[in-house]
């Protein structure tokens, strides 16, 4: 007993000293540090304040076309299927993967539906079944290949971009559906087309979709068990592994959701252009991945929030939509975007140092 | 007394690595049982395989008296066997009550949590800020703050806290002190002795020896992948133990078993 009362001598020496554990003077208060302190809890801030911003900004600068209900409605319209697709790419990305195939799985889904009816004649409620079911399966194998075979989500959803966009051209024999017979024989397939006039605005049932998914997966992310393991498996697989948490269940959902999400993308598309063609929706992936991370969503998982990549593919539209009203090159509008995008990791990176 | 966890015989090779060599292992009930052993004697091995990390190639773990088998430690868990692993297992980007119950959210009584599923965030606050009191850790604040903004000792601190919450049979410390500076690892202590009193029995495993001794009612020597003996630290020092795991010292029989 007296060699326990010695060996905690040497700590008794501390025991009247101040009681507080490794408290640090917080020297980065102040407007900045409250700033970066308000970032890290609310991720979608920033996004909004550029969105914001640009409004005001090309508002200024081209006037009264820009700063209408009609033209604000229709970077909705504009952004709708990126706008979705990056829900999807949203859920990928929070669990520190990413998916290339999001473009390729929709053209696929839309061109299925499109020879259901068209090529066999079946009914479109059910040919619109089939092209979600075959959204679905591209993401079972996604999911199967990077949960159970625990490849790396860049390679595997490389791969099935190229097999399924392969898969796109073999199955339609590059045959484009013409807008006319749609609508003559199955009105449904562009259902997502249809038109609200709201005053001045115009609204597309599409335009609705995507805002109604975006505000339906926030609320699955922050207020239900499983978006909280999402966020968990991304931020550290193992640890949320220790912790109770089904990963490969995890995963397996979030790309499941994504090649379903993906597949109402491609529906949706039909409403837009009105035509179905293989050759269509070919950079969705690049867009959606954009979208995502000008929303300040990370791309090593577990930080952002799913509204920042609606913000993002917004911020997108707005800049497009404004520079060619005002009659600039497009290219303008890529290089800005890639000025935003380095911008937006930038932020990203000093938001994350408040926890250093 | 009947052991409330207890192995018999565990072996586990990892190639041609035997991390276990038919070792036993008895942890008695309200007891604080310290595992000591150098580096690479397969503590670690031990833990998992009686916390369910880990499957053993032979051997049997019974709790309370029935033989269990567990695949995954989520089995334990179910059970009552918490682990606080020297990672600590928490997500840095969620908060301390999103951490203290991933895994088993509670949700909303009625419609909103029956078919939306809605989380019941209130109850869930209210619980780890309970937990986080009892235990003394009141110097965190905001109960919603994210784990990455919480100090090292802060974040033992929650681990242990989740563990005592909800570890009703057996809770496990892997170096529950070896990332923290003294005054951290005094509170440690203070909230190993705590959840002691509660009488729920620990398993900890540590290098810090004054700390062992400080705590354990009985002392694990581990040593090439067995147990070599059980001691009481009251009847021997700490150089003792420290020879007996290192092998420069044979114990004199199977003491104080």
């Amino acid at each position: 007993m007296s060699e326990q009362s010695a060996n905690t001598d040497y700590e008794s020496a501390s025991s009247n000293l101040n009681e507080t554990v490794a408290e640090f003077e917080d020297t980065r208060k102040g407007l900045i540090g409250k700033l970066q302190h308000v970032l890290h809890v609310n991720p979608a801030l920033v996004p909004l304040i550029v969105l914001v911003a640009s409004i005001i900004l090309f508002g200024m600068l081209v006037g009264q076309r820009f700063f209408s209900p009609f033209a604000m409605t229709l970077i909705l319209q504009q952004v709708q299927i990126v706008g979705i697709v990056a829900a999807a790419q949203s859920l990928v990305i929070l669990t520190a993967g990413i998916d290339l195939s999001v473009g390729a799985i929709m053209v696929l889904s839309s061109v299925v539906m499109g020879q259901m009816v068209f090529s066999y004649g079946i009914p479109v409620e059910l040919a619109i079944l089939c092209g979600l079911l075959v959204g679905l399966i591209c993401g079972v194998m996604n999911g199967w290949l990077v949960a159970y075979m625990k490849l790396p989500p860049f390679i595997v959803t490389l791969g099935m971009w190229q097999i399924v966009l392969a898969s796109n051209f073999l199955y339609s024999a590059n045959q484009t559906i013409r807008s006319q017979d749609i609508e003559d024989t199955a009105p449904l397939l562009q259902v997502f087309g249809t038109k609200f006039q709201v005053g001045g605005a115009t609204l597309t049932l599409g335009v609705i979709f995507m805002l109604a998914l975006v505000f339906t997966l926030s609320y699955a992310l922050k207020h239900t068990a499983w978006g909280r393991h999402v966020y968990a498996v991304g931020d550290d697989p193992d640890a949320a592994e220790l912790s109770g948490v089904n990963v490969k269940g995890t995963l397996m959902s979030v790309y499941i959701l994504s090649g379903l999400i993906c597949a109402f993308a491609g529906w949706a598309m039909v409403g837009r252009i009105g035509s179905i063609s293989p050759t269509v929706g070919q950079l969705a992936n690049i867009e959606s991945i954009t979208a995502v991370v000008i929303g300040g969503i990370s791309l090593f998982g577990g930080r952002g929030s799913i509204l920042g990549a609606l913000f993002g593919a917004l911020i997108v539209g707005v800049f497009t939509l404004g520079l060619r009203l005002m009659g600039a090159d497009a290219q303008w509008t890529f290089l800005l975007i890639g000025l935003l995008i380095i911008a937006a990791v930038a932020v990203d990176q000093w938001i994350r140092k408040v926890s250093a | 007394m009947e052991a409330i966890l207890k192995g018999r015989n565990l072996v586990k090779r990892y190639g041609k690595v035997t991390a276990l060599d038919h070792c036993d292992f008895d942890l008695y009930p309200g007891e604080i049982l310290a595992v000591i052993g150098d580096n690479g004697a397969g503590k670690s091995t031990l833990i998992k395989a009686v916390s369910g990390a880990v499957v053993p190639d032979a051997g049997d773990v019974w709790l309370e008296g029935k033989k269990i088998q567990f695949t995954s430690p989520i089995q334990a868990r179910e059970h009552g066997i918490e682990t606080v692993y020297q990672t600590l297992a928490m997500s840095p980007a969620l908060s301390i009550a999103d951490n203290m119950f991933m895994g088993r959210e509670l949700r909303k009584p009625g419609f909103m949590g029956k078919y939306l599923r809605k989380l019941d965030r209130a109850a869930m606050e209210k619980f780890a800020r309970d937990k986080l009191t009892e235990l003394g850790l009141m110097t965190i604040q905001n109960i919603n703050q994210a784990v990455e903004t919480l100090s090292g000792g802060q974040r033992q601190g929650v681990a242990v806290a989740r563990a005592a919450a909800f570890g009703s049979k057996v809770i496990i410390l892997d170096e529950p002190t070896a990332a923290l500076g003294v005054k951290e690892s005094r509170k440690v202590l203070e909230l190993i002795q705590d959840v002691k009193s509660r009488g729920i029995p620990i398993i900890l495993i540590s290098h810090n020896m004054p700390h062992v001794f400080e705590v354990a009612d009985r002392i694990h020597v581990h040593r090439l992948g067995k147990r070599l003996c059980v001691i009481d630290p009251k009847d021997h020092s700490m150089s003792d133990a420290v020879a007996y795991m290192t092998g420069a010292k044979e114990p004199e029989q199977t003491a104080a078993a």
